[in-house]
């Protein structure tokens, strides 16, 4: 039949689409109970730890190299048209408008997201979820919610990192290695990176934070539901998927939240 | 200080349940009584964890209603299910222990989400329940450091931390050494000792706990209630199935199902491959 193909993209569509609502209503429902009581903090804390304090050094590492080759492809590039002492306006905007909160996202995603994912799935397929219900605790206060503000704070945070770290780096090259003058470097960032640009890279991380930690909570919460996989076979799916939908969903918020801030 | 006396039954009206399009029971009507020991009774994947899942309301009947004290659980505003679910203490199959908590953080959890005690007295409970269980000194250990017998203990202890009126075990004694399975039916006679109006209800294939404690028994066969009553009732029983049942005779070979010969040549073949000749 002719019609098969668009029938299947037609389902694919709508499934895709409703996934994103049920998303929606799951972030909304936790985050209604991020303030709910005392007891909150304590686990913001924990995840905080978890998620940010255990993902410093990686996102350390990742901002100095990434600052370190942009600073050696920009010094290549710039003095093709003899504009070397543009280099620290090149590598800093480079990294605060877009590379910054995007890469410390997807590391985040990779190294945190992914274990929420697994954690939250082990659990409900273990029954523990059903356990907490029973229990009379809420699993999106006690799951999901912390997780919520712990990367509300974090992701900003470490997105700051990521830029100073990476403009370090750019100056290790450019500056250390190839010569540039240390004055011109620091001088073309601070004449070039306005307070725009700067508020750019935190609005971004947050609902980049949004995105990460919706996808990935709401994989491992609803592993059970899935179609491909029974047991541990669906909690590494739901980790699988909540991996690779987390970064294509990154990289079309970053699109669409680019274009509105431009 | 007083102790609640309301009696809780659990009434079964005309239940349904099962998962997606698939029935697993189909019209359910009986009644657990308040302040007895209930077993459920029937045969593997006969249904039992998902009868247990209705009434302490994890997913909703297919269709009629579960009924607790005289009201539909289902029918209830959030703040009264609640605290119905307060109500409840719930051992699971597997224990279902948070496995990011220690035993001890674990059977306190309840306590530290519903109450304001003092950190102090937190600890004396959760130490009394856990020594009743006789885990008392497992506290600073994980979930995953015990075995499956201390696992489904330490759950127990979690589901009596609150002294609920109202007491769901699943299979409280599979899994067990003898000498456990023994002191997990004492305690459950202790409870309704102590707590004359708890209802607690058991899902068993226990036949040894059963005859031990049970005041009630459902036997569940076939999406059906096959047996309701006392167990003397259940022991002058003349229905075949539950004869086999009780006397743990196998099934009848056209009952089973359908039977698949296994061909001289391929067990041969295979005996080769895994060098068994
Ligand atoms: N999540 C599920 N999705 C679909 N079918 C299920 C699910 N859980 C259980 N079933 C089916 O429902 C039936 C009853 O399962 P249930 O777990 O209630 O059995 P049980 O009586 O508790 O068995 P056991 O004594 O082995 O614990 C089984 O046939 C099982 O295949
Ligand atoms: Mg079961």
């Amino acid at each position: 039949m002719v019609t098969v193909p668009v029938v299947a993209v037609g389902r694919a569509s709508l499934a895709f689409v409703g996934e994103m609502g049920a998303m929606l209503i799951f972030l909304l429902l936790g985050m209604r109970h991020m303030c709910s009581s005392t007891k909150q903090l304590q686990r913001v804390l924990r995840q905080v730890h978890v998620i940010g304090a255990g993902s410093f050094f990686l996102i350390a590492l990742i901002g100095l190299f990434t600052g370190m080759v942009l600073g050696l492809q920009g010094y290549y590039t710039l003095t093709r048209y003899g504009s070397v002492g543009m280099l620290g306006s090149a590598v800093a905007l480079t990294l605060i408008r877009e590379l910054g909160p995007v890469l410390t996202a997807i590391m985040v995603t990779g190294r945190a997201g992914s274990a929420m994912a697994a954690e939250i799935g082990v659990m409900r397929i273990s029954d523990q979820i059903d356990a907490l219900e029973v229990m009379d605790i809420n699993p999106y206060a006690y799951l999901v919610s912390p997780r919520i503000t712990a990367c509300l704070f974090v992701f900003p945070l470490l997105t700051a990192v990521f830029n100073v770290v990476g403009i370090l780096g750019g100056y290790l090259t450019g500056v250390q290695l190839l010569g540039v003058n240390q004055g011109v470097y620091f001088y073309s960032i601070e004449s070039s990176v306005v307070f725009a640009d700067v508020a750019g890279t935190f609005i971004k991380s947050v609902f980049f934070a949004l995105t990460v930690v919706t996808v990935c909570c709401y994989k491992g919460f609803f592993a059970n539901l899935r179609q491909d996989g029974m047991g541990p076979a669906a909690v590494g799916n739901a980790t699988t998927s909540a991996v690779v939908l987390s970064c294509v969903l990154l990289l079309l918020v970053d699109y669409v939240i680019t274009s509105v801030l431009l | 200080m007083t102790i609640t006396t309301q009696v809780w039954d659990i009434a079964l009206e005309g239940l349904t349940a099962g998962y997606g399009p698939k029935v697993v029971l189909e019209n359910i009507s009986t009644v657990l009584p308040g302040g007895k020991i209930s077993m459920v009774l029937g045969g593997s994947g006969c249904g039992k964890s998902t009868l247990l899942r209705q009434i302490i309301g994890l997913s909703a009947p297919m269709e009629g209603k579960v009924l607790l004290g005289g009201n539909d659980f289902f029918a209830m505003k959030d703040a009264e299910f609640r605290r119905m679910r307060r109500r409840m203490g719930v051992l699971f199959q597997d224990g279902a222990l948070l496995g990011s908590l220690t035993v001890g953080e674990n059977i306190a959890l309840p306590l530290r989400e519903h109450t304001h005690l003092k950190e102090a007295e937190v600890q004396e409970i959760v130490l009394h329940k856990l020594s009743l269980v006789g885990l008392a000194h497992t506290t600073a250990l994980y979930p995953s450091q015990l075995s499956g017998g201390m696992r489904k203990r330490a759950g127990l202890a979690r589901a009596l931390v609150t002294d609920p009126p109202i007491l769901l075990c699943d299979e409280p004694t599979s899994g067990l050494d003898p000498i456990s399975a023994a002191q997990m039916d004492a305690l459950l006679l202790e409870m309704r000792e102590r707590f004359p109006s708890m209802t607690i209800v058991c899902v068993s294939h226990d036949m040894e706990s059963v005859k031990a404690i049970a005041d009630h028994v459902l036997v569940l066969h076939e999406k059906q209630v096959i047996f309701q009553g006392s167990l003397h009732n259940l022991q002058e029983t003349t229905k075949p199935y539950l004869l086999q049942f009780l006397a743990r005779a196998p099934m009848r070979e056209e009952e089973q199902g359908a039977s698949y010969p296994l061909s001289e040549a391929t067990r041969a073949h295979m005996h080769r491959e895994l060098e068994l000749q």
